[in-house]
């Protein structure tokens, strides 16, 4: 068994499978605090909008990198992967898109444009707005694989049933849905510890309970969901001893962050949310793997050759010496640690 | 609109779009550093109150560029999965180091902009440092790739696919070396003038200044250098044209038939139908010098390549002559202000014909990158990969692509004036800091 898992292009999707969820865990907060700008609410509401810009200000770009990390490990390693997934979730990614140009830009021009007049609090409310668009479509792609709904073109089909039918579809959008929540929640999490004021942090604190509770619904709604949607999934996580132990693990994680909240324990629950997105993700990688595309292409029969696969893990081992201690300084810089005084 | 025309048209749009950004995102970090240094070692505050200044137009420029640059990196896919297939694995080699010198980028940008109160002055301006090495090393991977498929290496081909692959040599295409030091150059240079332009406008309504002349005299510092080094860079990309794109040469030069001691055309209109180009000063033998050292040497013209396979030939010989010609007039200005900074460098405000000229100069850097662009992109026409894989192969089987390029267009005008009317509420109206008000943001 092990000579066969440890193939060159497991490493490398196991290598793509980290980036996403580096994405997942550190641009999808920045994504959720775009959404609690939206929900800002009460005798605190400028107070919140605040604290989410100043936390997401210094990291997002780096953050947002991963998702570039992405890409290109598909297109360079699994080739025939990336085409098929750019052919046929066109229409989303690009809507996706539309959603992370005009957060983006939405959000440097309001921080950089600080007069605070109207002009200003207009790209807030567009930096809100977009926020959630594009974790409903990331949610939504990674849901139409999950699904099992790609598959090659047989020619007979119709523009409609390639490029609309597999992602407008239940699974997928409980996929979507199910993402904007996990993001409100990782967000919500990371800002109380992010908050220095006790108020405030009480807010997040609530914000973050309302967000497990929502993600509870969400997550078992989707479950039912797929069991008539997507029934190969829904069968290889119930069944599956690999797939199976990580969905015990997203389950406990979601207790622990719960708790954690609920008791005051910050630290805690900004490891345990971080946590139960990992463990969603790779219980997916795990109830479909060998398979890349489900019905469609495998890890192995999609990979590129050995030489391009070989260099490309060389040139993450070397830029992975270059990141961690630059994003270890860049997180050390920005991120408020208890019982010091901040600048 | 057939649909391979709306995904080309897309791809133009938006990398005639990001490039701007990516070239005042390379460019802007050095100008950032030079001021934060002079800061450093001369306590002026005017130096401090420019780099702050700089700064936020360069956050602001570098947002929208990496957002743009993201949908260029999905589009690759969205628009040519084809050629993607066909190529990923051959060249993501550079896409994959460049998505690291991204990481170093904006980890790097995130710490210089913010950061400010939080480190020491010296590690601050090492993360400067830092931005201006890894935006540099993001252009030359990802023009690396660009000049693959100019100049394909790396593979052999058999019954049409790409066997015994091999990335490293991919990396070192023919065409690499020539094609990353002019794009390089070619940033500072735009971006220094360009700054340059803002500077001299204002100095021309506030001739003693201090806060422009020293914004000016940083920014010749970079643009000067640049521009006289660019037609040298240009000669040499040119050489490489000639030997590996020969069709690519001829439609720049209009140049239809073979000749030995061909002559070096200045402006000119081809007829593609009548086949000569007409009403062009033409210079005898140089640009057989220029593209072969020798001035007899044989330039191979359109004729040597099937008619259906000919590039748009006005489009690729006019964007030529428009790049030309304003790198002469920017190597020129640059020896004039050179001279005149050489001189009376503490009192550029009293010369007012240059500072018109400067000013002149403000968008001509970003109009020869465009122009210079399209003469390596469409001048590539039919090919996606020279010679290897054709562009009407590449692209998706998608139908309806009007409607994303319409989408993407409106998406990228939008931003266009939305960045430029923010720059201009920043930068150029906000109200002039003078010595005083300085002074105390230093003190606090
Ligand atoms: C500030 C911008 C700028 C200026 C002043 C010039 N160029 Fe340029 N040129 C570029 C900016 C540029 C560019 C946009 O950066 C290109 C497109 C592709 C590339 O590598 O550089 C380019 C491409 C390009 C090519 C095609 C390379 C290829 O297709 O592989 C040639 C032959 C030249 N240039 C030659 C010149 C000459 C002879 C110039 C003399 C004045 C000149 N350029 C000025
Ligand atoms: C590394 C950088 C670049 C890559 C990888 C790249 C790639 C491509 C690809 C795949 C196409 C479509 C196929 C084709 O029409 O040949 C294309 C077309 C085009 N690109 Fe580039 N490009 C790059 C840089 C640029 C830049 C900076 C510009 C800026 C103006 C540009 C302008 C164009 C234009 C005008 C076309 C359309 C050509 C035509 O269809 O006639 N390209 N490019
Ligand atoms: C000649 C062409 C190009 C040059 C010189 C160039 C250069 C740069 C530079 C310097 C940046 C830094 C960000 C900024 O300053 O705004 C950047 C950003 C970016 N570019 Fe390009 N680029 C080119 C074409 C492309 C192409 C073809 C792609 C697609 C693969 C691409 C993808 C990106 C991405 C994804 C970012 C954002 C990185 C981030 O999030 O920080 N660029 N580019």
């Amino acid at each position: 068994m092990s000579e066969t898992l440890w193939t060159l292009p497991n490493a490398v999707a196991l290598c793509a499978l980290l980036a996403i969820s580096a994405y997942a865990i550190l641009a999808g907060a920045d994504f959720g605090g775009g959404m609690w700008d939206l929900f800002a609410r009460g005798p605190r509401a400028r107070a919140q909008r605040e604290l989410i810009a100043h936390a997401i200000g210094p990291i997002w770009e780096a953050n947002h990198v991963w998702l570039i990390l992405v890409v290109v490990l598909l297109f360079s390693c699994f080739p025939p992967a990336f085409s098929a997934l750019m052919i046929s979730l066109n229409v989303p990614i690009s809507l996706m898109l539309v959603g992370i140009v005009l957060r983006g830009s939405a959000f440097a021009f309001r921080s950089h444009d600080t007069r605070g007049d109207a002009v200003q609090q207009r790209w807030g409310r567009l930096f809100a707005i977009t926020s959630l668009i594009t974790p409903l479509l990331l949610g939504v792609c990674v849901g139409t694989v999950a699904s099992g709904a790609l598959h090659a073109p047989t020619g007979s089909e119709t523009a409609w049933e390639i490029y609309f039918m597999p992602w407008l579809a239940p699974f997928p959008l409980a996929c979507g849905v199910f993402a904007l929540v996990l993001f409100a929640l990782l967000a919500a999490v990371y800002l109380t510890v992010e908050a220095e004021d006790e108020s405030l942090r009480e807010d997040f604190r609530r914000f973050a309970l309302q967000a497990a509770t929502a993600t509870f619904i969400t997550a078992f709604g989707a479950l039912l969901v797929a069991r008539g949607e997507a029934p190969r999934l829904h069968d290889a996580l119930t069944a599956r001893p690999s797939a199976l132990l990580f969905f015990a693990a997203t389950g406990v994680a979601a207790v622990v962050t719960i708790w954690a909240l609920w008791t005051r324990r910050y630290r805690l629950a900004r490891i345990s949310a971080p946590a139960q997105v990992c463990c969603i993700l790779w219980g997916w990688a795990a109830a479909q793997f060998p398979a890349l595309i489900p019905g469609w292409l495998s890890v192995e029969g999609a990979a590129a050759p050995t030489v391009t696969l070989q260099l490309t893990l060389i040139g993450l081992a070397g830029g992975m010496l270059l990141l961690a201690p630059s994003l270890w300084y860049l997180f050390h810089i920005f991120t408020h640690h208890e019982g010091e005084p901040t600048a | 609109m057939n649909d391979l025309l709306a995904a080309r048209s897309q791809m133009a749009i938006s990398l005639a779009f990001h490039i701007i950004f990516a070239a005042i995102g390379m460019a802007m970090p050095a100008l950032m550093v030079l001021a934060e240094w002079r800061w450093q070692r001369t306590g002026d505050p005017v130096y401090l109150d420019l780099a702050k200044r700089w700064s936020t137009g360069t956050a602001i420029m570098f947002a929208v560029g990496a957002v743009s640059g993201t949908v260029i990196s999905f589009e690759l896919g969205l628009l040519w999965p084809g050629f993607m297939q066909w190529a990923g694995a051959i060249i993501g080699m550079p896409f994959s180091l460049e998505g690291f010198a991204f990481f170093t980028e904006a980890i790097f940008l995130g710490i210089y902009l913010y950061g400010r109160e939080r480190i020491s002055p010296r590690a601050h301006l090492a993360s400067a440092i830092a931005v201006a090495v890894s935006g540099v090393s993001s252009a030359i991977f990802v023009v690396i790739a660009n000049a693959w498929m100019n100049s394909p290496t790396g593979f052999r081909l058999v019954n049409g696919l790409p066997v015994d692959i091999d990335p490293i040599a991919a990396m070192r295409n023919p065409g690499a070396f020539s094609q990353t030091l002019h794009m390089v150059i070619a940033a500072f240079a735009a971006t220094g003038m360009a700054i340059a332009a803002t500077h001299a406008w204002q100095l021309r309504r506030r001739p003693a200044s201090p806060f422009h002349q020293a914004g000016l005299r940083i920014a010749l510092a970079v643009a000067i250098p640049a521009a006289i080094l660019q037609p040298f860079s240009g000669d040499l990309s040119a050489r490489y044209v000639a030997k590996q794109q020969p069709t690519k040469l001829a439609a720049m030069e209009g140049q239809f038939h073979t000749e030995r001691g061909a002559p070096l055309r200045i402006g000119g209109i081809p007829d593609v139908e009548a086949g000569v180009t007409r009403h062009a000063i033409e210079i005898p033998g140089v640009l057989s010098l220029l593209a072969f050292g020798h001035r007899d040497a044989v330039v191979p013209g359109l004729d040597q390549t099937p008619r259906a396979d000919w590039p748009p030939v006005l489009i690729v010989h006019l964007a030529f002559q428009v790049m030309v010609a304003l790198g002469s007039y920017l190597a020129l200005l640059a020896l004039w202000a050179g001279w005149v900074t050489w001189r009376d460098g503490k009192r550029l405000g009293r010369h007012r014909l240059l500072l018109l000229a400067l000013v002149a100069a403000g968008p001509l850097g970003f109009l020869s990158i465009e122009a210079g662009w399209t003469v390596t992109e469409v001048g590539r026409q039919p090919w996606v990969i020279q010679g290897v894989f054709r562009t009407a192969d590449a692209v998706t089987p998608m139908p309806g692509l009007w409607v994303p390029f319409a989408g993407f267009t409106l998406l990228f005008l939008f931003l266009g004036v939305v960045t430029a009317t923010m720059l201009y509420r920043q930068i150029i109206r906000r109200p002039q800091s003078d010595p005083q008000t300085t002074e105390q943001q230093v003190a606090q």
